[in-house]
């Protein structure tokens, strides 16, 4: 147990400072390990080899600094002050992600008895960044892409959302770290020893929540919003320099927030068996951590295989597949809640 | 594997996941070098006692690099009370790789095996102008000429 007892401006800090550092740290951790080695090797390639000596592991820090050094450019018929501000509200949402995501018992920002209601809510505020950007940019690509953008989110905020109650009946509360106990305390028909994951009762569920936190972070199977071939890159299109690195650590920065979700609510975040007491507060950091690098790579895994869905495809998986099978999910999660 | 809905997905996901432990298939150049084959068309090379200045090369060449002076010499007669004899003497032979396209005509052209295709590549310069091989340079390209393959069995040996 830490013996060091803080004021609460203090803590507050302390706390800002971590949120602070892990959005671009996970950022570059994220980016590095998958998207440049993993898409690499998956395509027999080494990706970077040289930045930094030992097999380029300093290139995305790298390319951090050339962004920062970048000019500052807005279209000149671009709404200059929602054009700014676009980025930062994409990236304020990714942030406030990680109030509620506990990486041990009493690691956590803000322990919320709405915890992931609270975070699907702030996660989709990124929508409304995402159309300021578009819209702010007088560029016809940054508007389609950003509509296209608006209609993939919001259409697979339904399935996301969905998925995630069949959990929450499943533990009876809406806090983290609460599902995290459930997990770690209960038990598959009277064996408890590696308590219950909820990704075994609840595998449609995280299959689901998996697919749609694939569409929400635009990632290659669902890319249409910012689709290279068609609309150059989306609403990103007409960013540059620092803003287009916001946009970027916020698309990074949120696989591993919706990750670290994934891990917390389905494979037991910070829970691991045979570690008690105290231990957990320092294990709990490295154990979700793991989990978070098991669930990213699905992520990521999926991205670099699949091409791209025609935006009709798209929208029909979301409303005429994934909606009606979640909402069977939690109709059958309730009656065996009941039953047993 | 029997039928299900998205066994091609799942083959898909196979497809990359046995690609990334494969390894990958990059050479790390200035590092790792690969060997070119043996045939491989990097530099000509000049075996000078070969040439008789016949100018072949030099005329069927198509981009015009081959570059060609010599002069004639007259050297003791054969036999004893013979006339002397005209022999054609090599003073410049040199080849501009900046023109050259590597068409291998000169090599195919030449009567008398004074051309030769070496594998060898890594002949960059920093100024154009150092492409131009002289006849010394391509006389050294002749130590990295592999050998010719064996004959095949029944051919008829060269004269």
């Amino acid at each position: 147990m830490l013996a060091i007892d803080l004021v609460y401006w203090q803590a507050t800090a302390l706390k800002t400072i971590i949120v602070l550092a892990i959005i671009p740290g996970s950022a570059v951790v994220i980016g590095y390990v998958f998207l440049l080695k993993m898409m690499a090797h998956m395509q027999s390639r080494l990706g970077p080899m040289e930045p930094g000596g030992f097999h380029g592991w300093f290139q995305l820090i790298g390319d951090g600094i050339k962004f920062i050094q970048k000019e500052d450019i807005i279209p000149s018929k671009a709404d200059r002050r929602v054009f700014a501000l676009a980025p930062v509200v994409v990236l304020a949402s990714t942030f406030l992600i990680y109030v509620v995501v506990p990486a041990g018992p009493r690691l956590v920002v803000e322990d919320l008895d709405v915890g992931i209601f609270f975070a699907l809510a702030v996660s989709s505020l990124s929508v409304i960044g995402v159309l300021m950007a578009g819209w702010a940019s007088a560029n016809k690509y940054a508007l389609l892409g950003a509509l296209r953008a608006a209609g993939q989110l919001i259409a697979y905020e339904l399935p996301l959302v969905l998925a995630v109650v069949g959990v929450v009946i499943q533990a009876g509360t809406m806090s983290l770290n609460g599902i995290v106990h459930a997990q770690a305390d209960g038990e598959i028909f009277g064996f408890g020893a590696f308590g219950n994951p909820f990704v075994i009762t609840q595998i449609v569920g995280f299959v689901l929540f998996i697919v749609a936190a694939q569409a929400e972070l635009t990632q290659t199977p669902f890319d249409m919003p910012v689709a290279e071939s068609e609309l150059v890159a989306g609403y990103m299109t007409e960013y540059s320099g620092f803003r287009f690195l916001f946009f970027f650590m916020a698309e990074f920065g949120t696989a591993f927030a919706l990750a670290a979700i994934a891990a917390t609510l389905y494979l037991g975040g910070w829970y691991v068996p045979g570690v008690t007491g105290g231990l957990r507060d320092f294990a709990g950091p490295l154990v979700l951590g793991g989990k978070i690098m098991l669930v990213a790579f699905f992520i990521f895994w999926m991205r670099f295989t699949f091409p791209r869905f025609r935006e009709d495809q798209l929208q029909t998986i979301a409303w005429k597949y994934l909606i009606p099978i979640s909402l069977v999910n939690i109709v059958a999660t309730g009656v065996l809640k009941v039953a047993f | 594997m029997p039928d299900f809905p998205g066994k091609g997905l799942v083959k898909g996901l196979g497809v990359t996941f046995k690609t990334m432990l494969e390894g990958a298939v990059t050479v790390q150049y200035p590092k790792e070098k690969e060997a070119p084959p043996t045939r491989a068309r990097g530099v000509i090379a000049l075996k000078e006692e070969n040439c008789t200045v016949c100018m072949l090369c030099a005329r069927e060449c198509p981009d015009w690099c081959i570059y060609i002076e010599g002069h004639k010499e007259k050297k003791p007669p054969r036999r004893a009370g013979g006339k002397p004899r005209t022999v054609s003497a090599l003073d410049r032979f040199d080849i501009d790789y900046a023109l050259c396209m590597y068409c291998g005509i000169c090599v195919e052209v030449c009567p008398f095996d004074a051309l030769f295709w070496s594998p060898e590549y890594e002949y960059s310069e920093s100024r154009i102008a150092d492409l131009l091989h002289d006849k010394d340079k391509l006389g050294e390209w002749m130590a990295t000429v592999p050998e010719p393959p064996p004959l095949e069995a029944g051919a008829q040996k060269k004269k």
